[in-house]
């Protein structure tokens, strides 16, 4: 019998499954090169270069020809500054939640101490938990402990304590060290302890041992657990919208302000350079990852 | 003093999980702490928190309403009653349409040849790692009424020459529905690859030489084995499902509002936090609630975290 045998109604379904999966992706590509200002209906592509010309509210020539969209991106401020809030935050609380995750995941794995039933616990709840609910949580702590410290320590006016990007941060890096231990941890598990023991034999102190021996090992899955991290939180809407103030805006959050308002072609050109940014990250990571196997 | 910590694993072990159990504590556990004390307090005239003890919110949840319309003093208002049942009832639906259609999907990919096994599940990661909010974006402009779907449609009625009136498919609970499907298949299609992709083929040729037919294989071998997957999955499907509320906010508008918009809006638009904490609360319990009763009865293995 040939282990590889599908029927064909297994067949159809898988490619109506990925036909279901793509061709939401593949219509906010398109619209990403209308012509027309309202993005109602399709009204064709725009082929003439040359400054600015409208129609009604149809762009019948630009600068940048049919990534007309693109360009008019780049130039809006507000655009760039949620990009560079969301790298920001990303970058920090990646690097971050992977060092203190690791840490976890070593105590985790290798020590037995009083509160490691708990810290586990711990782990597992924003897992089977609504994300929402942990929004809400960190919200009601600092906006309860900024008006308490606010008050107490007599701050007024733009010095008050209030939501920002460093809010931000630290909500971030907390509901990324869960996924980072976890990740890490399952790394752990399949570690060979013999190989730590040779080296022990041959003469290498633990810390020698740790650097040259242990952590060459699960770097792999430390870096996957940093690559999670880094994806969750550029994706993350729920904890950012409940722990984000003024001049913190990130992009989800921009969208979304924008989606309430008006549709653009621009969300559109927004949407297919982060399908693209997405499409080449994970792209790199599939081809790193089968070097390393 | 040093050798003492050198010796001492215990205190090893703590100090390495420090930096996390502060997070853990300070960022989780504190805040669902406070988040009950709230819930138990009173709203203020100006939108603050009185703190107290007061079991009103959750009386006003399951139904017990102080404003009634022939001047009793309580009386029955189904308002949120409704809510929770509705954000239940769509997890529920959800998680149904999502095995139905993750499944086969996975066990093409299980039986696949292993060479093409990395290529087919990149190929679902992709619209995964698409940012959610746009994912919502992408479903409103296929949904409007003069959106692509209805554009399509009415293209091919016009090659007929047939009168075609839009589709109202926007703001719909099925826009929802179509939306949280959407929104969370990966999740499904992951964990129950990973549990197929683990059952050996010599298992499927032992079936075929006991005399068993495809059906009966599936049934009794390939089910039963990819269950853990179909439980991992289920938990991450419906819990997030229950929470979320943008899907229902951009796709379902006014019209379908669940217990995540029901949350979103005491803190930010109505401004009673003691009732959105309440709220939030009773949201927490009934996932867990719901998950406790469904991995006792099946149990669920590291697939939980093939995502």
């Amino acid at each position: 019998m040939n282990p590889y045998r599908r029927s064909p109604f297994i067949r159809l379904s898988t490619i109506l499954v990925y036909a279901f999966l793509y061709a939401p992706i593949l219509v906010l590509i398109i619209f990403a090169f209308n012509s027309s200002r309202t993005n109602i209906l399709f009204g064709g592509f725009i082929t003439h270069f040359g400054p600015i010309k409208m129609v009604g509210s149809t762009v019948v020539q630009s600068p940048c020809g049919p990534f007309h969209w693109f360009c008019e991106l780049a130039k809006n401020r507000d655009v760039m500054g949620a990009t560079r809030n969301t790298l920001t935050v990303a970058i920090i609380s990646t690097i971050s939640s992977t060092i203190i995750g690791t840490l976890a995941a070593l105590a985790m794995q290798r020590y037995n101490f009083k509160l490691k039933t708990f810290t586990q616990i711990s782990l597992y709840i924003p897992i089977v938990i609504p994300e929402i609910v942990m929004g809400i949580g960190i919200l009601v702590l600092f906006s309860q402990l900024f008006t308490f410290l606010n008050g107490f320590l007599g701050i007024t006016g733009d010095a008050r304590l209030a939501m920002g990007l460093p809010t931000v941060i630290v909500s971030h890096i907390a509901f990324s060290i869960p996924f980072v231990t976890l990740v890490v941890q399952a790394r752990l598990q399949g570690f060979d302890k013999s190989i730590e023991e040779a080296a022990m034999d041959l003469g290498a102190n633990e810390l020698t041992t740790f650097w040259r021996v242990t952590f060459p090992t699960i770097l792999p899955g430390i870096l996957s657990g940093g690559l999670l991290a880094f994806t969750l939180s550029l994706d993350d809407f729920v904890i950012t919208f409940f722990t984000t103030g003024p001049g913190a805006t990130t992009l989800p959050i921009y969208v979304y302000g924008l989606l309430r308002r008006i549709i653009t072609p621009q969300v559109n050109a927004l949407s297919t350079v982060w399908v693209l940014i997405v499409f080449v990250i994970m792209l790199l990571l599939q081809r790193s990852q089968k070097k390393t196997n | 003093m040093l050798k003492r910590f050198r010796e001492n694993k215990s205190f090893q072990g703590t100090i390495l999980a420090t930096p996390t159990l502060i997070f853990m504590v300070g960022l989780l556990i504190i805040p669902l702490l406070l988040t009950m004390v709230i819930s138990f307090g009173t709203r203020s005239a100006d939108g603050n928190v009185i703190y107290g003890f007061s079991l009103h919110n959750y009386a006003r949840m399951f139904g017990i309403s102080n404003e009634c319309p022939n001047g009793q003093s309580t009386c029955f208002d189904p308002l949120y009653v409704q809510i929770l049942w509705r954000s239940l009832s769509l997890a529920f639906n959800t998680t149904v349409l999502v095995i139905l259609l993750a499944y086969p999907l996975s066990y093409f990919v299980a039986r696949s040849h292993p060479k093409r096994r990395n290529t087919f599940l990149f190929m679902v990661l992709v619209p995964l790692w698409t940012n959610f909010v746009i994912r919502v974006y992408a479903w409103m402009m296929l949904l409007r009424t003069q959106g692509v779907i209805n554009g399509v449609i009415g293209w091919m009625a016009g090659l007929f020459g047939l009168h075609f009136v839009p589709f109202e498919m926007l703001y719909t609970p099925g826009a929802v529905l179509v939306g949280m499907v959407y929104e969370f298949l990966p999740f499904m299609i992951l964990p129950i690859y990973t549990s197929l992709e683990k059952i050996e083929t010599a298992l499927y040729e032992a079936a075929a030489d006991l005399g068993a037919n495809p059906f009966r294989t599936f049934l009794k071998v390939t089910l039963p084995l990819s269950m853990p997957g179909v439980v991992a999955g289920t938990i991450l499907v419906f819990i997030p499902v229950m929470g979320t509320f943008i899907v229902s906010d951009l796709l379902g508008g006014k019209q379908v509002v669940l217990v995540g918009n029901l949350i979103q809006r005491q803190f930010l638009d109505a401004r009673d936090p003691t009732f959105g904490s309440a709220a939030s609360l009773i949201l927490m319990v009934m996932t867990l609630i719901v998950t406790y009763f469904y991995t006792r009865k099946f149990g669920f293995g590291e697939e939980i975290i093939s995502v």
